[in-house]
C-alpha cells in the first residue's frame, strides 16, 4: 500500500526500530501516567466529595478542590456600611431632606443616606431614589424594599437556614450583585420549535432554561411562576386505576428539566437532596430536600405577589422579548451555581432597615 | 522484528479475482441481483472484498422506500422546527426529535405538527422494519437456510414493537412512543425510569442487562477463542463443526482445563444466539409490564423484599461544607 520508493528504501535500510520503540512508548507511558496522577491528584481535577447519605448508597457530592477554594468574585465588590446608632438629636429624614421617599422618612438622615448609598452601589443605579425623582426605578426599588424586608422577616426558615446562630438574610445585593438587572433573571419563552404544538414546541432545544438540555425550556414557569405539582411517582406498587395517571412521560421530562436546572442554580447534584434509588420517598430524602421545598414556595411569591404586579411599571426593554413579560426570578438569582449565595455572608446585620418590616432595631 | 500476524485488528487475507456471482438456483435470484460487483481493498480489511451484487426483491425495495419515506418526514420536521435554517439544524441536530401526540389525544389522529407527522412516520418505520424481516426471512427461504437470522432480527423487533406500538395503544396514548431523536430519545429513558420508580428494581430490566452484558463476554471470549486458533485452521468453524481438528481440540482444552467446562464449536453458537436473543426479549416485557401492570418497581421491590433498608439516619445535620472561601474572613480582612 506505500509507494515504491518507500518500500524499497525500507528495504535498503534494514534498521530495528524495535528497541527506540519501546523507549518512546515506555517514556510516553511513564509521561502519561504522570500528568493523569498530578492533574487528578494534584492539579485542577483533585476532587472532594461530600457524603450527604448512609454508607453504600452512592450519596455525595463531588466537586472540584479549585472550585471549592474560589471564592465568589462577587463577594469583593460587596459594599455595607455600619448603623448609625440614633440618639436623641437625631433628625428624622422626612423633615430635612426635600422629596424624600416617603418608605423610608422615618429613619433617621444618617440612616437614610446610608441606605441610599448601599442601595445605589448594590443595584449599580447611581441615581436611585434621588430626592424628587420619581421614575420606574423608584417604584421598583420602593416595592423591592418591602419585599426584601418580608423576606428577612417572615422567609427566615429559607434565607436563614443551615447557619446556627449567624445571621444570613438578604438585601438587594443578594440578587442584583451591582447590575440594574440582576444575572439569572428569566423571562418566559413560549414555544422554542417552530412549525410545531405542544409537547412538540416546548422542547427539544439548547436553551438556556432547558440548561442546554433536549429536556422543556418552559420548567420554569411552569413550577416556579405557576403551581404545577412536580411529583411524578404513583405511591402504589401496583397499577390499581388504569384510568389514573399520576404524570406522564411529558411531564416527567419537564421535572427532569427543572431538577436539572435546580442542580445547576445551587452547584449540586441528585444526591444532594435525593438518595436517587427512590425520588420520591421523603424518608430517604436529605434535610436539603425540605430547605429547597421552601424556596419553591418562597420563589413562586417572590414572582407572583411582588414582580407580576410590577409589569406594567418597567418600560418595553425591560420587558420579556417574547410576551412581554417581567423579569422573574429563580434559584439561580440568588444562588449563582453556589449551594448558599456568596458562602453564607452576611447581609443582614448591618441593615436593620431592612431586616424588619416594622421600627428597624438598632443596637 | 516481531510482527505476530493474526494479532492484527483487520483481516490478513483478501481475495481479489473473477467476482463470485453464488447460486443462480430454481428460485430465479439471479434475475433480481441487482449492481455489477466490484472489489475494495479497504472493505476487505474488514470482511469479503467483493461489494455485491445485491438482493432486493420487492419486498427490499418496499423497505427502503418505506424507511427513506420515515427518515425525510422526521428529517423535514426537524428542519421545519428551526425554521428551515441549514445551520441551526446542524448546529441543533442532537438536540431535536420528532415527538409523538401530546398525551390529551390518547390514541386518536392529532394535528399533523402535535404528533401527526409521528404517526405517519411511524407507520412507514413500521412497514420498512416487517419488509426487511420478510426480507431476512425469504432470502433464507431461497437460500435453504435455517430462519435463525430472521427469528433473531424478530426478537428485536419485538422491543421495538413494544416500545413504539404495544404499549402505547395499552396506556391508551400514543404519547408514551419513544421520540425521534439524539438526546430526546435519551431524555425518554431517563423519563421512563424516574416516572415507573427506578427501572432497575424491574426484574425483567435485570434479565435484559444479564444477557447483554454476556453476549458481551460470550463474544469476547468466542472471537478471541477462534482468533487464537486460527493459525491451526480454526476460522474454518464450519469444517471444525463436523470435522473436529486440532483447532477444535486445542479451543476445547484451553477452556476446558481453564474453567472445567467447555462448549463445542456447534453449542458456542447456541449460547451466543440465545443470549443476544434473550437480551430484547426480557427488555420487551419488562417496559410492556410498567405502566400497564406495575406503576412503581422501587415499592414493588419493597414489598417483594429485594430493596434493602439502610439503617443510617436520614436526619443528620446539614451540610457543613459550601465550598469558598469563608465570607466572614473576607469580610474581617477589609
Amino acid at each position: 500500500m506505500f509507494p515504491k520508493w518507500y518500500d524499497k528504501w525500507n528495504k535498503d535500510n534494514p534498521t530495528n526500530v524495535l528497541g527506540p520503540a519501546i523507549l518512546v512508548g515506555a517514556a510516553g507511558a511513564a509521561i502519561f501516567t504522570a500528568g493523569i496522577w498530578w492533574a487528578v491528584w494534584d492539579g485542577p481535577y483533585d476532587q472532594q466529595s461530600m457524603q450527604t447519605g448512609p454508607r453504600g448508597t452512592g450519596m455525595h457530592v463531588a466537586r472540584f478542590v479549585t472550585d471549592l477554594n474560589t471564592q465568589d468574585p462577587t463577594i469583593a465588590n460587596y459594599v455595607t456600611f455600619p448603623p448609625v446608632m440614633p440618639t436623641e438629636d437625631s433628625q428624622r429624614a422626612g423633615d430635612v431632606i426635600e422629596g424624600v421617599e416617603p418608605l423610608l422618612a422615618d429613619l433617621t438622615v444618617e440612616n437614610y443616606e446610608r441606605l441610599i448609598e448601599g442601595m445605589r452601589s448594590w443595584t449599580g443605579i447611581p441615581d436611585l431614589l434621588e430626592p424628587g425623582l420619581e421614575n420606574y426605578q423608584t417604584v421598583v426599588a420602593r416595592s423591592m424594599i418591602q419585599m426584601t424586608q418580608e423576606l428577612n422577616e417572615f422567609w427566615g426558615a429559607h434565607v436563614n437556614q443551615n447557619i446556627g446562630e449567624r445571621n444570613v438574610g438578604v438585601s438587594c445585593y443578594t440578587c442584583h450583585r451591582g447590575e440594574p438587572v440582576p444575572t439569572h433573571s428569566w423571562f418566559k419563552l413560549g414555544n422554542v420549535n417552530m412549525a410545531a404544538a405542544g409537547w412538540s414546541a416546548n422542547q427539544n432545544r439548547a436553551t438556556v432554561q432547558s440548561q442546554f438540555t433536549a429536556l422543556p425550556s418552559d420548567a420554569l414557569e411552569k413550577y416556579l411562576l405557576e403551581d404545577n405539582p412536580i411529583n411524578v411517582h404513583d405511591l402504589d406498587a401496583r397499577v390499581n386505576d388504569a384510568t389514573r395517571n399520576p404524570a406522564t412521560i411529558q411531564d416527567t421530562y419537564r421535572t427532569y428539566s427543572l431538577m436539572n436546572y435546580f442542580s445547576n442554580a445551587v452547584g449540586a447534584n441528585c444526591t444532594y437532596c435525593h438518595n436517587t434509588r427512590a425520588f420520591y420517598d421523603p424518608a430517604q430524602h436529605t434535610p436539603q430536600w425540605t430547605i429547597a421545598n421552601l424556596g419553591i414556595i418562597m420563589v413562586q411569591e417572590i414572582n407572583n405577589d411582588w414582580l407580576v404586579p410590577l409589569t406594567d411599571e418597567f418600560p418595553e426593554n425591560r420587558l420579556g422579548p417574547v410576551f412581554g413579560d417581567v423579569a422573574k426570578v429563580a434559584c439561580a438569582t440568588c444562588h449563582k451555581g453556589y449551594q448558599q449565595p456568596m458562602h453564607r455572608l452576611d447581609m443582614i446585620s448591618d441593615w436593620p432597615e431592612l431586616a424588619t418590616t416594622g421600627e428597624p432595631f438598632y443596637e | 522484528m516481531i510482527r505476530p500476524e493474526y494479532q492484527n485488528i483487520f483481516t490478513q487475507v483478501q481475495v481479489q479475482g473473477a467476482p463470485e456471482y453464488g447460486m443462480d438456483n430454481e428460485n430465479n435470484m439471479a434475475e433480481e441481483r441487482a449492481f455489477t460487483p466490484g472489489f475494495s481493498s479497504l472493505a476487505g480489511w474488514f470482511g469479503n472484498a467483493q461489494i455485491g451484487p445485491l438482493y432486493l426483491g420487492w419486498t427490499g425495495l418496499v423497505s427502503i422506500a418505506t424507511g427513506l419515506a420515515w427518515f425525510v418526514i422526521v428529517g423535514l420536521n426537524m428542519l421545519a422546527h428551526v425554521g428551515w435554517s441549514i445551520p441551526e439544524f446542524l448546529r441543533q441536530l442532537f438536540w431535536l426529535a420528532q415527538e409523538p401526540p401530546s398525551p390529551e389525544y390518547g390514541l386518536q389522529f392529532p394535528p399533523l405538527n402535535d404528533g401527526g407527522w409521528f404517526l405517519i412516520a411511524s407507520f412507514f418505520l413500521l412497514i420498512s422494519v416487517m419488509m426487511w424481516w420478510v426480507r431476512s426471512y425469504q432470502l433464507a427461504v431461497m437460500h435453504k437456510m435455517g430462519k435463525h437470522v430472521a427469528w433473531a432480527f424478530l426478537a428485536a423487533i419485538w422491543l421495538f414493537l413494544v416500545l413504539g406500538l404495544f404499549r402505547p395503544i395499552l396506556m391508551g396514548s400514543w404519547s408514551e412512543a419513544v421520540p425521534y431523536g439524539i438526546f430526546p430519545h435519551l431524555d425518554w429513558t431517563t423519563a421512563f425510569s424516574i416516572r415507573y420508580g427506578n427501572l432497575y428494581y424491574n426484574p425483567f430490566h435485570a434479565l435484559s442487562i444479564v444477557f447483554l452484558y454476556g453476549s458481551v463476554l460470550l463474544f469476547a471470549m468466542h472471537g478471541a477463542t477462534i482468533l487464537a486458533v486460527t493459525r491451526f485452521g480454526g476460522d474454518r468453524e464450519l469444517e471444525q463443526i463436523v470435522d473436529r481438528g486440532t483447532a477444535s481440540e486445542r479451543a476445547a482444552l484451553f477452556w476446558r482445563w481453564t474453567m472445567g467446562f467447555n462448549a463445542t464449536m456447534e453449542g458456542i453458537h447456541r449460547w451466543a444466539w440465545w443470549f443476544a436473543v434473550l437480551t430484547p426479549i426480557t427488555g420487551g416485557i419488562g417496559i410492556l409490564l410498567t405502566g400497564t401492570v406495575v406503576d412503581n418497581w422501587f415499592l414493588w421491590a419493597v414489598e417483594k423484599n429485594f430493596a434493602p433498608a439502610y439503617d443510617g439516619a436520614y436526619g443528620y445535620e446539614a451540610f457543613p461544607g459550601t465550598g469558598g472561601v469563608p465570607a466572614t474572613a473576607v469580610m474581617e480582612g477589609r
